[in-house]
């Protein structure tokens, strides 16, 4: 079915408004050897029934989404809170278009505004915008406005960057413009990020925690960008911007992440949600949507969609993006978790992630075998060297439900015995403790 | 209607007036009525070289952002540095207090070469039939 | 007199708090143990509001949206129709929902198995060979699908020749940018008095620099392009790629195939076709979908069936221009569009265009009788009109878009495409019954009766909506982006 509503009575009075006999002559202008005979041969159609039943099956072959999950790698299991779902689901939020008709998408548009908002505080920055794709999106953009900003090409990927978000980076830019400075210990070393940045840098990009988990210097990063002339970039969990000093104050010039973590379910990796701040100087080259503050006729406070002028539908060539539908639904999502958190929610939860990884971790290297691959200070996920390949730990976690990290050995070969554990505060102690049993297992089938 | 006669103009709507041998160059207010509120301009730096014709700088109103086009070449003296605050006076006073760039023309012919405000009144009747 | 209407930030304060999480279950140390030389931030200046007052706050911010349940959007290319439920709930089943990204194949193939089904539903409407998932949206999908074509030209030692792109004057802005973007140049062409390709135009500016040429079908004033299989050919035969706008793709479904046009790869919005919400500026999804020699650039991974039943993430894609997103794309968001895809079936393809095409050549003769119409033939899924009949009364097309929000009634696309004079683009979708179209069309022309009897009042619209025509130009002179803290 279709969705339609049309009695045949309605159709023949549209047919004669219209002037025509039949359907077939609207298609005047179509080559009649295009046209199909027959409709494409695709399955259906199905009932909400038997949607449920085909669906329902194959949600249920999703046996990872019943394990309890210490998998991180920038997508992870955070606590949502029941309200978040009933305020974004409803429809008025749901099916509302972009806010170009700001008198009636002032529900939108204020949620955008706050969004905005708490980004702009989490970060440090002045400002931040409406929302991108995702945070390896978002880091791109962050590079090609630091490109345009500073006339250079080069980009400086500092140490251990997500391999995703350097893959989407080598995609978007040519493979000679992307320079990635290997990481010493886990970290990246602000001395080799000097050498690096030379003179024609246009950008150097941290991430903050970085991919192993661990904590970078930003100061240090800050000075060897600026030292030369180049943005710094920082790409950073907004988690533990609730906990950590902001970049932003620190010296960053734009500070974007992936916000997932904020409200938004795992969904086999989307939709996400990218954010993107930055300091006031690069207001007018910003990506993206931005909502501002301002009044009606009769003096109401109102929002309203702004700097259009930047974007593709006015801009075109010279947009400073080509973005248009972005993650919207997201970031209201993110919004009213951040709103129901709270100022003492966001450090507890932040608070949680410290505490619970580090008792998982020592709980780790009090097992045979196991031991942390590097000593740098980590946020809420770390890496453990295992005394087997990490592939078979991860299979070992199917007889206890869990899922106990990611194999890094997928990202590279000589990773492999390596396994990247994130514990959020969803982890309970007995659940570590079956996580640590799942270690033990795995190491003592050496 | 009539356009001032003070200053000579181009087809794309700039003027340009010609005193002690500095020109100061602006937009039309047939220009800010079509842009609407101007929320931004953005110009070359001082000591800056433009050619007559090509463009140097955007306007930008709300909903809409136009190239600007030096009337003629020569090396940027001064910007109007109230624009930056009050964007709102190019709409204001366009021939006057919204000036935009002080010039310090190369080739002092070329402004006798720019339409006449007889001349740019009938461009203007043309563009609007 | 009602509460007003205040920000988070400026509700609540210190002692409210939202809902609260349990205690630290786990043996504690101190953070300066564990985190030795972080430093920590002194402050978070966040809103400290109790979870009813939240819950208050975004409920009643929620009702000053107009949106597709309550009522009609008319908007010209962006097919807003009717957005299932069925296609929310299934997307919220925690198998779908919990799955991680990087669990591995044998623990997810329930989301491979969507992954597929995506991929094949798509190619087989469109009539493509391949299709990948990773775009998130219309314009990322572009962006996606010029990169693909730069490969192709590459791999055949054309790739630093051919460096131009040429789009009509009609063209949605995502394209340019996207050419930008990709670091090509946008040449422009200007459309036909039909408002469809010159095809001389074409001609001139088709050389051995093309690497594409980008077409919207139907074209953004509605109209299919009659000659568009010339158009590919031309293309074709200077060397160049033709990449097609999925934009309009409601008006084709299930009767025309864009692969049979001769289009090498194209995006698909699947929040304009395919039903999912818009969700009040996204997320979307914009896959796209290639022909045969297209495929080996695809981004890795995609989603395979084995021989066994089986299904994996093939990633030895040596070819592949490399990912455009963190991992598969907005996932849960095709999952939408493949219950929609499933629920509508073939018969359901063909009714969708059928009805679409319907509704808008019945709309616009209703609207033809009040208001200037440029383009008189026949038109797909959506029409253009001009407004420029009611500047005599001092009417822009502005006006009547802010008096329509006074009826209930969103206004349609305005100004755009930039080829029409004061224009609105009208594309009232399948969804819409005879009764709603009714209603419209009834609206408009009163509206237009209005303008000559009383422009101030539709200068002064909206007059019932929450707040009335804001000041957009104080909004971009001084921005203020962010709250002030009180």
């Amino acid at each position: 079915m279709s969705f339609v509503g049309l009695t045949r009575d309605e159709e023949q009075r549209m047919l004669v408004e219209i002037g025509v006999g039949r359907f077939e002559e609207l298609l005047a202008a179509v080559p009649k050897d295009v046209l199909l005979e027959h409709p494409p041969l695709i399955p259906g159609p199905l009932s909400e029934i038997e949607l449920r039943r085909l669906l329902g099956n194959w949600s249920r072959e999703n046996h990872a989404a019943e394990m309890v999950s210490f998998q991180g790698g920038g997508v992870y299991d955070h606590w949502i809170p029941a309200a978040v779902d009933t305020l974004a689901n409803r429809s008025e939020f749901v099916t509302a278009y972009t806010p170009y008709q700001p008198e009636v998408a002032q529900g939108t548009l204020t949620a955008i505004f706050e969004f905005q908002s708490m980004m702009a505080e989490l970060t440090g920055c002045d400002v931040a915008n409406a929302s991108m794709y995702d945070g390896a999106t978002a880091t791109v953009e962050a590079a090609l406005l630091a490109r345009r900003q500073t006339g250079r090409k080069r980009v400086v990927v500092a140490g251990m960057v997500h391999p995703h978000t350097v893959a989407v980076l080598r995609t978007y830019l040519d493979a000679a413009e992307v320079t990635v400075v290997k990481d010493a210990a886990g970290l990246a070393a602000a001395a080799g990020v000097q050498a690096a940045v030379g003179s024609d840098a246009a950008c150097v990009v941290y991430q903050q925690p970085n991919f192993f988990g661990l904590l970078e210097d930003s100061v240090a990063l800050h000075a060897a960008a600026h030292g030369a002339g180049a943005l710094a970039i920082a790409v950073c969990d907004p988690i533990a911007l609730a906990l950590l000093e902001p970049p932003g104050r620190t010296g960053a010039d734009l500070v974007v992440g992936e916000a997932q973590c904020l409200g938004n379910p795992m969904s086999f990796g989307g939709p996400l949600l990218g954010y993107f701040a930055a300091k006031q100087s690069l207001l007018r080259g910003l990506p993206g949507r931005l909502v501002a503050e301002t009044v009606d006729r009769q003096g109401r406070r109102g929002f309203v969609l702004t700097l259009q002028t930047r974007e593709q539908h006015i801009r075109r060539e010279k947009a400073t993006s080509n973005i248009c539908t972005n993650q919207g639904l997201m970031a209201l999502r993110a919004t009213i978790h951040m709103g129901l958190l709270g100022r003492l929610g966001m450090r507890e939860v932040a608070e949680l992630c410290v505490q619970k990884s580090h008792h998982a971790a020592r709980l780790a290297t009090g097992i045979p075998g196991y031991a942390l691959a590097f000593e740098a200070p980590f946020f809420r996920e770390f890496v453990l060297r295992c005394p087997v390949e990490a592939r078979r730990v991860v299979e070992a976690g199917v007889e206890f439900g869990v899922s106990p990290g990611i194999n890094l050995g997928r990202f590279r070969p000589e990773w492999q015995d390596l396994l990247l554990v994130a514990v959020t505060e969803l982890r309970e102690a007995q659940e570590i403790d079956r996580w640590a049993e799942t270690l033990r297992k795995a190491g003592a089938a050496r | 209607m009539g356009y001032p006669d003070d200053v000579r103009y181009t087809a794309e709507h700039e003027w340009a007036r010609l005193e002690k041998g500095i020109v100061t160059i602006g937009v039309t207010s047939y220009a800010t009525e079509q842009l609407g509120d101007v929320v931004f301009v953005e110009l070359p730096e001082t000591g800056a070289r433009l050619e007559a014709l090509k463009a140097f700088g955007v306007i930008e109103a709300v909903k809409t952002v136009s190239d600007l086009f030096a009337p003629v070449s020569g090396e940027v003296l001064e910007r109007n540095g109230a624009l930056a605050d009050n964007p709102a006076l190019v709409n204001q006073d366009p021939f006057g207090e919204g000036w935009i760039l002080r010039i310090r023309p190369s080739d002092p012919a070329e402004h006798a070469k720019l339409m006449s405000n007889v001349d740019y009144e009938k461009h203007v009747e043309e563009q609007h039939a | 007199m009602n509460m007003p209407r205040r920000l988070l930030i400026e509700q609540g304060g210190a002692g409210h708090r939202g809902p609260a999480l349990p205690a630290c279950d786990v043996p504690q140390r101190p953070l300066a143990e564990l985190l030795p030389g972080v430093a920590l931030r002194a402050e978070l200046v966040f809103p400290q509001v109790s979870e009813p007052e939240v819950v208050r706050h975004f409920t009643e911010l929620s009702t000053l949206n107009h949106h597709v349940d309550r009522g009609f959007y008319p908007l010209g290319s962006c097919t807003m129709k009717y957005n299932p439920k069925i296609d929310e709930e299934l997307a919220g089943l925690a198998g779908f929902a919990k799955a991680h990204p990087l669990a591995g194949d044998d623990a997810t193939q329930g989301a491979l198995r969507v992954m597929a089904a995506v991929q094949r539903l798509l190619a087989d409407i469109t009539g493509f060979a391949a299709v990948t998932t990773q775009p998130a949206a219309g314009a990322h999908g572009e962006l996606t699908g010029l990169l693909l074509i730069r490969a192709y030209h590459r791999a055949r030692g054309e790739g630093e020749k051919r460096r131009r792109v040429i789009v009509p004057d009609s063209a949605h802005g995502t394209n340019p940018a996207s050419v930008s973007l990709v670091g090509y140049e946008t040449v422009v062409i200007p459309s036909g008095p039909d408002a469809t390709v010159d095809l001389e135009a074409l001609a001139k500016a088709l050389d051995d620099r093309t690497a594409a040429v980008m077409l919207t079908v139907p074209n953004t004033v509605g109209l299919f392009e009659p000659r568009v299989r010339e158009v590919t050919r031309l293309a074709h035969q200077a060397g160049a790629q033709c990449y097609m706008d999925g934009a309009n793709l409601n008006a084709l479904v299930g009767r025309v195939r864009p692969g049979d046009l001769g289009f090498d790869v194209m995006h698909i919005n699947v929040h304009k076709t395919f039903s999912t919400p818009h969700g009040g500026g996204g997320p979307g999804g914009g896959p796209v979908a290639v022909a045969k020699h297209l495929e080996p650039f695809l981004p890795a991974p995609i989603a395979v069936l084995q021989q066994d039943g089986r299904l994996r993430l093939d990633w030895e894609r040596p070819q592949s221009i490399g990912r455009v997103h963190s991992f598969n794309g907005n996932f849960g968001i095709l999952l939408r569009a493949l219950a929609y895809m499933l629920t509508l079936g073939p018969e359901g393809l063909a009714e969708v265009s059928r009805v679409a095409i319907l509704n808008a050549n019945y709309l616009m003769r209703r609207l033809a009788k009040t208001y200037d119409l440029p383009n008189p033939q026949h038109c797909m899924h959506e029409f253009v009109l001009s407004g420029r009949g009611l500047k005599k009364y001092g009417v822009k097309t502005l006006d009547v878009a802010k008096r329509l929000l006074d009826f209930g009634v969103h206004a349609p696309t305005v100004y755009f495409p930039l080829i029409v004079e004061e224009a609105l683009m009208i594309e009232p979708t399948e969804t819409e019954t005879f009764d709603r179209l009714d209603h419209f069309a009834s609206v408009m022309e009163r509206i237009a009766a209005e303008a000559a009897e009383d422009a101030e009042l539709l200068h002064q619209a909206p007059h019932t909506t929450p707040v009335g025509r804001l000041d957009e130009a104080r909004a971009s002179r001084e921005p203020r982006l962010r709250w002030s803290v009180p």
